[in-house]
């Protein structure tokens, strides 16, 4: 019983901290509809100006506090900084190019944080008071997370009055429900975005820096924080203050009695929740279908045939690449074969959130899948490698049909939420299972069979299996299956008033995109001659995301030349210092300049002076 | 016998009782005009009709065939054509691929991987085209259509699957006045030559009165009055509905 109301308090203390990002995020969410994956870097941002504002600071109670309440100013100030150099300009970009930009804020934070304070973890040297312990239920329970199972509750009823009795509260709950009525109302909506963003960034700020008396600022807390925080704001509902309060406790409570009785799977069992959540309330536990913004409907492109030039061009491209072995050393071909990875796995991605408009946060589950089924073939079963290579794209495929039937249903950001859950949940299992999949350390030696093995013969293959299969998912796209699935997309009303079975079609296209993301994934393995949990973790899937809106989505040739574009810049970054600061940066100017992407930019310079 | 036939039929939301008891059939070749206030129950009553939304009470019969609660697609598929109050297309594809689009389906060529969908069904399309004046722009997009070209549109993707029973919510909503006419003479030529029953709703008394050879009139979900124009015209308690004696809606 003792140890049941000592985990329940702990848990209570960890739905606070939850609480505390999460109701960032949702205001954030609720008011500019821009979902911030730079959330977890406020966070983090707080943790470290925390750090080092309170070392600097007397030790007492009082002193500590003024540091906190400094700390979560701070990083409000920066929150609305970074609201009026970047998310301002691009409020009306389609909400994925939004993710993608505040990703790389994330980016460009994390080499901030690290050239300003450095690699290692920060803790807080802790004065007496901060490590005291009170008597609970006959066990010693910490003083200070008492006072953060008091601090949740507490923000919840100031960010009540707040929402209830001052204006700003009413403005901020009418934008929340109808935006465009609260400017047609004239109200001024950049002041009122930039506010509600310092606010969501201060929360954020401060639950950073109450984490220090029980953690440190480190580099990692960025994307913990930020994936615990999108579960909780998805299952609570986006932009419900009441809803992330109760999706916090819930996850809080999870976690505390998880890491005890089931420490192997609470990060599945987390996700688990989530899933079920959402198939049962699409839109969270006290979250409102969204409404529809108006005036947003963008003028689609046509899919036309390519164009001859683009025809040729591409032969070119075709040509040069089978001649590749001819003149590439070993090393230019194990970059190549990278390539054609890579362009498979954005292509099967583009597939589905391109003409399926499913958007997917977790694509690397499926390669993942595809290169562990060709993994363990060739350990557990010591199958060939075609076998291998035969079951990486079924495996996958059968796994995202299974998963993809929970995901179709959804839509926007919920749809791209779950697939991430999914995806951290594969994750999960490949990390924790070790008997089988070695954990951490990854399976080694999975290298292709002997005919195989010179470096050209295996780039060939991979140029046929790869660049087969993304000229197969092309070809599905002109096909009447590729319009059938625009049609889902375009208008699911009227699609659904012609006949078509928007939920099959959809799932027929999500379990393809699965299967091809696996073929890649499989042939990934085999020229890696390993497979590791990073494959599958949420970086990767990022990773297929800007190849394909680099190279535009919209454009049909687009993932291919994100996905070479991408590949190229990432290679020739990684070499450099504070790549990520680059990257990142490129990102963000990306977004702002080129949100149509290459391919985009170059069809609409195409066109240009030709009629429509 | 009757192409429609709907009898008692009934929905609420919440305690809002938006349809309640509403009884018609339409029959082939004839169009029947659907009229009454805003909030009358007009547009709950379409969308139980074609399947959007499910009756609490009551049954649709569709050629003597039970249909009531199947989803759209199912309705669709046995004959039913439909237009949208708020028009809706696919702003991706051309004006004749929207049409390919819903002949793909029709025909049953949706889950073909290989062959191009252009070559689907063209001829077809164009001829679907010509009968609503749109063959002209078979190649332009649908997104940057002026709104009564999506409206003529919409209309040839209603008409693909051959419907016996043609819906259509507001056809002429959002269209100048000599549009109105237009589209409402080509709705009323299409149901004479292809024997379809028309059923549609309509704010626009000139269009109502001009076209339908019946009308039936819903306030606050049932139906209040049912007969031709002169009947209509000349019935005390549509009067009162729409001038708003407020002997018997409360004032409109």
């Amino acid at each position: 019983m003792d140890f049941v109301v000592v985990q329940a308090l702990t848990g209570l203390a960890g739905a606070s901290s939850l609480f505390l990002v999460a109701a960032g995020l949702t205001v954030i969410f609720g008011v500019t509809r821009v979902v911030n994956f730079a959330h977890g870097s406020l966070y983090m941002l707080g943790a470290y100006i925390g750090w080092s504002i309170l070392t600097r600071l007397p030790r007492d109670p009082a002193w500590f506090a003024a540091g906190v309440l400094l700390a979560a100013l701070a990083t409000a100030a920066l929150g609305a900084l970074l609201e009026m150099g970047l998310l301002r300009r691009i409020y009306r970009a389609p909400e994925l190019l939004q993710l993608l930009a505040t990703f790389g804020v994330v980016l460009m934070v994390q080499d901030a944080a690290l050239y300003l304070w450095g690699p290692d973890e920060l803790t807080l040297p802790r004065p007496p008071w901060l490590r005291g312990f009170v008597a609970v239920a006959g066990s010693r329970f910490p003083l200070f997370d008492l006072v953060l199972i008091g601090v949740g509750p507490l923000v919840l009823g100031l960010l009540w009055l707040l929402l209830a009795r001052t204006r700003f509260g009413v403005l901020l709950r009418a934008a929340t429900q109808d935006r465009e009525m609260v400017a047609a109302l004239g109200v001024d909506q950049t002041v009122l975005f930039t506010v509600v963003f310092a606010l969501g960034a201060g929360l954020a700020g401060l639950g950073g820096v109450l984490s220090l008396p029980d953690g440190s600022a480190n580099l990692h807390i960025d994307l913990d924080v930020i994936t615990d925080a999108f579960v909780v704001v998805v299952v609570g509902g986006m932009g419900s203050l009441p809803g992330a309060f109760l999706a916090a406790l819930l996850i809080g409570e999870l976690q505390a009695f998880g890491i005890v009785l089931l420490p192997k799977i609470t990060l599945v069992l987390v996700f688990l929740v989530m899933a079920v959540v959402l198939v049962f309330r699409p839109h969270g536990l006290l979250g409102r279908p969204q409404a529809v913004a108006r005036g947003a409907a963008e003028a689609l492109a046509l899919v036309r045939p390519a164009v001859p030039a683009l025809r040729w061009l591409g032969l070119a491209v075709l040509a040069l690449a089978l001649a590749a072995p001819l003149f590439a050393g070993p090393y230019l071909l194990s970059v190549l074969t990278e390539m054609l990875v890579a362009v498979l796995f954005a292509a099967s991605l583009h597939f589905m959130m391109g003409p399926g408009g499913m958007a997917s946060f977790g694509h690397a589950a499926w390669f993942g899948i595809g290169a562990y089924a060709a993994a363990l073939a060739t350990h557990a079963l010591a199958a060939p490698m075609p076998a291998g290579l035969l079951l990486a794209p079924l495996a996958a495929g059968a796994a995202a049909g299974l998963f993809g039937w929970f995901i179709v249903r959804l839509s926007g950001v919920y749809l791209a939420m779950l697939t991430l859950a999914f995806a951290q949940i594969v994750w999960a299992v490949v990390f924790q299972w070790d008997a089988v999949t070695g954990g951490d350390n990854g399976i080694l030696g999975v290298w292709p069979a002997r005919w195989a093995g010179d470096p050209r013969v295996y780039y060939l293959l991979a140029l046929a299996l790869c660049g087969g299969a993304a000229m197969l998912l092309r070809r599905v796209l002109y096909a009447p299956f590729g319009y059938a699935l625009r049609a889902t997309r375009d208008s699911p009303l009227r699609a659904e008033a012609i006949g078509l079975h928007a939920g099959r079609i959809r799932l027929a296209a999500f379990a393809l995109a699965g299967a091809a993301a696996g073929l890649a994934g499989g042939v990934f393995a085999y020229a890696k001659g390993s497979v590791f949990p990073t494959y599958i973790a949420v970086g990767h899937s990022v990773d297929a995301l800007v190849a394909v809106l680099l190279g535009g989505v919209q454009t049909i040739a687009g993932p291919v030349v994100g996905a070479l574009a991408y590949t190229a810049l990432f290679d020739a970054l990684l070499t450099t210092s504070f790549w990520r600061f680059k990257l990142g940066a490129f990102i963000v100017l990306l977004v702002l300049f080129f949100p149509a992407g290459i391919a985009g930019a170059a069809q609409r310079l195409w066109e240009r002076g030709r009629p429509a | 016998m009757s192409v429609l036939a709907v009898s008692g039929l009934g929905k609420s939301f919440g305690a809002v009782r938006a349809v309640d008891g509403v009884s018609f059939a339409v029959a082939a070749g004839e169009m029947l005009a659907l009229i009454g206030p805003n909030g009358a129950g007009k547009s709950t009553c379409f969308n139980m009709l074609n399947g959007q939304i499910r009756p609490e009470t009551g049954r649709i019969l569709l050629g003597g065939r039970d249909i009531t609660g199947l989803p759209p697609r199912r309705v669709w598929r046995l004959g039913v054509g439909r237009t949208f109050q708020i028009t809706a297309t696919f702003a991706s594809m051309s004006v004749r691929e929207n049409v390919q689009a819903a002949l793909l389906s029709f025909h049953r060529r949706v889950w073909r991987w290989w062959r191009p969908a252009r070559g689907y069904f063209a001829a077809e399309a164009d001829a679907l085209l010509d009968q609503v004046g749109m063959r002209a722009q078979g190649d332009r997009a649908a997104g940057v259509l002026a709104y009564g070209d999506l409206k003529r549109l919409e209309l040839a993707i209603a008409l693909a699957n051959g419907p016996t029973l043609l819906l259509m919510d507001e056809p002429t909503a959002g269209m100048a006045p000599a549009e109105r006419v237009a589209l409402m003479a080509l709705a009323r030529r299409l149901a004479g030559e292809r024997g379809i029953a028309v059923l549609f709703t309509e704010h626009d008394m000139d269009v109502v009165f001009g076209v339908a050879d019946r009308i039936l009139v819903l306030d606050r979900g049932r139906v209040i009055a049912e007969g031709d124009g002169v009947a209509i015209r000349a019935d005390a308690r549509v009067r009162a509905v729409y001038l708003g004696s407020g002997a018997t809606s409360g004032g409109h």
